[in-house]
């Protein structure tokens, strides 16, 4: 090792470069990366189907399940709220174009559109009660959370007369709509589901909105301290609100493609515990449970893990007993590594 | 010192040895179990094929471990490697579906209770020239998947065969309990009930994941409604909480079951059950998969396009001493 003579850098010492390594070893989403890549290697190694290239569009399918609403899960959790309401929201969303198309014999996107007025109004309710009552956000949402659980099962049965919405396979604008949430493509021998597509795409714009503008400022600011938020000009109530709108949004998103992709028909009584699925990924991907620090890439990278392992274990032939054991070790090593690292990076 | 040690010691063990010897359980426990039949023998001299068996059951179901242990008894005799995996969320289990034509299959048993779901993967793996054989749900739909064959239930045959039974018994009010929400096979089973019996019969909706809820649940029910004298459960597990809850009613109502478990059997012999509908989840599994094996083997298909049923069949005082020794061996 020869040592180099390094001529100090002029200028405030506040303010220097830090080096690459330690730019990146402080990003939230940087253990959960070092993780997947893990898991990867490991079921190439133990699993002979997923070497094969092909397969990858499956992967990528179940990772994306979870992974849109990992999207504004995440955005919500680093603004320090949570909603427990989320996973079965989507299929509200999914039921309401459903039987409102149906009902009422009209062109399936104004069921669609329907749907995303009422995913909105969900979200803007548990925005403003929130906002409006001061209760915690894990209060709130669980209100709703049996609210909509309810009303999934109690309007379905009063529209059609059973716990599943009515077919609308056969109606006008089912087939563009399918297309836009739900359909498929070849890409070099893989196929592709669309709404992989429309996950890349909303991580992106998410991820831009958080690292490069006001607004994502302002989530941090919200979940780093309201308080002091408040105090220098952030209007936090609107943040708040508007941040559960997104889940809403989303929600709705994922709502469409459950009804397009399974022939225009929802289970009500499904998406029920999806919304701890779409908090952990959030929280593998370096989301804090206290809100102020996170990373919408790394709900991504959740997301992928959690369908590398559930899949990875169908693989590879295993007995899927084991799948939810294998799945809460994960989680626990994937959330002590991000620790470690964090504050290895915060002492350099 | 030392010494009293090792002695206190030695005598501790002694007693403790002593006292595991007394208390000994004459009956029950391990050593009760029996070997079922069908597990052991010879394995067939065909090429080792693999055969994936995807189900919509969720983790831990007692039902499905027997549709399981019917699957891998056809395996082992076939010489199949069984690849099981489970989800009840529809997408999810399309999804596997999908992996198991990844994974280059030579055939996959499935469950189609999720037909708009799951299908459009039965079809595509039908299109990669997997044999597909549906069991357990999916009646009315599998024959337009291209699967070989379906082995199951009618459960709207099976509810009306129940309903026809009530009525013979003279009942008068009718609780069918439904333990999930939204399950279609249930409702279904509540609707042939229903169709048979005549508008006397009530269906109540509990979570079948909290036994103790379930049966609080049903207890008030009975409590309210003291015209009720016959409570259906859909399952055996949900059905013994209902004979604790008329029992802490103080209702003399009557209870029948769908489905069986070793609990049920003493529960059928002792008489606080009348009876079950049985469908015989064993021959599910294990016809799903001996199915492929004789496509594979020799070209044949069984039930000429039409659903094999595997129920209903009543299980009652009469009948319950022959299929006790299978269902504790975990294969009834």
């Amino acid at each position: 090792m020869a040592s180099t003579i390094t001529t100090p850098v002029a200028g405030d010492d506040r303010v220097s470069a830090r080096s690459i390594g330690a730019r990146l070893l402080s990003r939230p989403e940087i253990g959960s990366l070092v993780g997947a890549l893990v898991i990867l290697v490991f079921f190439v190694v133990t699993a002979p189907p997923f070497r094969d290239i092909d397969n990858t569009g499956t992967i990528l399918y179940q990772a994306a399940l979870i992974g849109v609403m990992a999207v504004p899960v995440s955005l919500l959790m680093i603004g320090g709220e949570f909603d427990l309401s989320a996973g079965v929201a989507v299929t509200t969303a999914g039921l309401t174009a459903g039987l409102f198309a149906y009902q009422f014999s009209l062109n399936v996107w104004v069921g669609v559109v329907i749907a995303l007025v009422l995913a909105l109004l969900i979200g803007l309710f548990n925005g403003w009660l929130l906002m409006r009552t001061g209760l915690p956000s894990f209060l709130v949402t669980l209100g709703t959370f049996f609210i909509l659980q309810g009303l999934n099962i109690a309007v379905t049965r009063l529209a059609s007369g059973a716990v599943a919405s009515n077919s609308i396979s056969d109606m006008d604008g089912f087939a563009s709509a399918k297309a836009v949430f739900a359909s498929e493509f070849q890409l070099g021998g893989i196929t592709i589901k669309i709404i992989v597509v429309w996950w890349i795409v909303f991580v992106a714009i998410a991820a831009w909105v958080l690292q490069r503008t006001r607004i994502g400022n302002w989530i941090f600011a919200v979940g780093g301290d309201a308080a002091a938020a408040r105090a220098v000009g952030v209007p936090v109530k609107r943040v708040k609100i508007g941040l559960f709108m997104t889940v809403g949004f989303f929600a709705w998103f994922a709502g469409m493609q459950l009804l397009f992709n399974s022939n225009g028909v929802v289970q009500s009584g499904e998406g029920v515990g999806k919304e701890f699925l779409y908090i952990i990924a959030a929280v593998v991907g370096g989301c804090l449970l206290t809100g102020g620090y996170g990373s919408v890439v790394g709900a991504a990278i959740g997301a992928l893990i959690f369908g590398m392992v559930q899949l990875g274990v169908v693989y590879a032939g295993w007995n899927p007993d084991w799948f939810k054991a294998f799945l809460g070790a994960m989680l626990l090593l994937a959330t002590i590594v991000n620790l470690v690292v964090r504050s290895k990076a915060e002492a350099r | 010192m030392v010494r009293w040690q090792n002695k206190a010691v030695a005598a501790g063990a002694a007693v403790v040895l002593a006292a595991a010897l007394v208390a000994c359980s004459s009956s029950g426990g391990k050593q009760e179990e029996q070997k079922s039949g069908g597990a052991a023998g010879n394995v067939a001299n065909t090429p080792r094929i693999k055969v994936a068996l995807i189900t919509h059951s969720g983790p831990g179901d007692t039902f499905w471990d027997i549709v399981r242990r019917g699957a891998e008894a056809a395996a082992q005799k076939d010489n199949v490697e069984l690849q099981y995996s489970a989800d009840p969320d529809g997408a999810a289990q399309a999804n596997l579906v999908q992996t198991a034509i990844d994974s280059k299959v030579d055939g996959i048993a499935v469950t189609l209770n999720k037909p708009d779901a799951v299908m459009p993967n039965v079809k595509k793996a039908v299109a990669a020239g997997i044999p597909v054989t549906v069991l357990n749900g999916g009646l009315d739909v599998w024959q337009g998947s291209g699967a070989l064959g379906y082995f199951g239930q009618d459960e709207r045959i099976a509810g009306e065969a129940a309903g026809t039974r009530l009525k013979q018994e003279g009942a008068k009010k009718v609780i069918c309990i439904i333990h999930e929400q939204g399950n279609v096979s249930l409702e279904s089973r509540c609707q042939g009930i229903k169709d048979k019996f005549g508008a006397a019969v009530e269906n109540l909706n509990v979570n079948g994941t909290d036994i103790p809820g379930t049966q609080a649940t049903v207890t008030s029910k009975l409590q309210q409604d003291k015209t009720a004298d016959y409570v259906v459960g859909l399952n055996a597990g949900i059905t013994l909480a209902a004979v604790q809850a008329a029992k802490d009613a103080g209702s003399s109502a009557k209870i029948a079951s769908f489905d069986m478990s070793k609990e049920m059997v003493k529960a059928i012999q002792d008489g606080t059950v009348q009876w079950t509908v049985d469908q015989q989840p064993y021959l599910q599994g294990y016809l799903a998969v001996d199915s492929i094996w004789l496509y594979r083997t020799n070209g044949d298909t069984i039930g000429g396009g039409q659903a094999t049923l595997t129920g209903p069949a009543f299980i009652d005082k009469d009948n319950v001493t022959a299929v006790e020794k299978y269902a504790a061996a975990g294969t009834r």
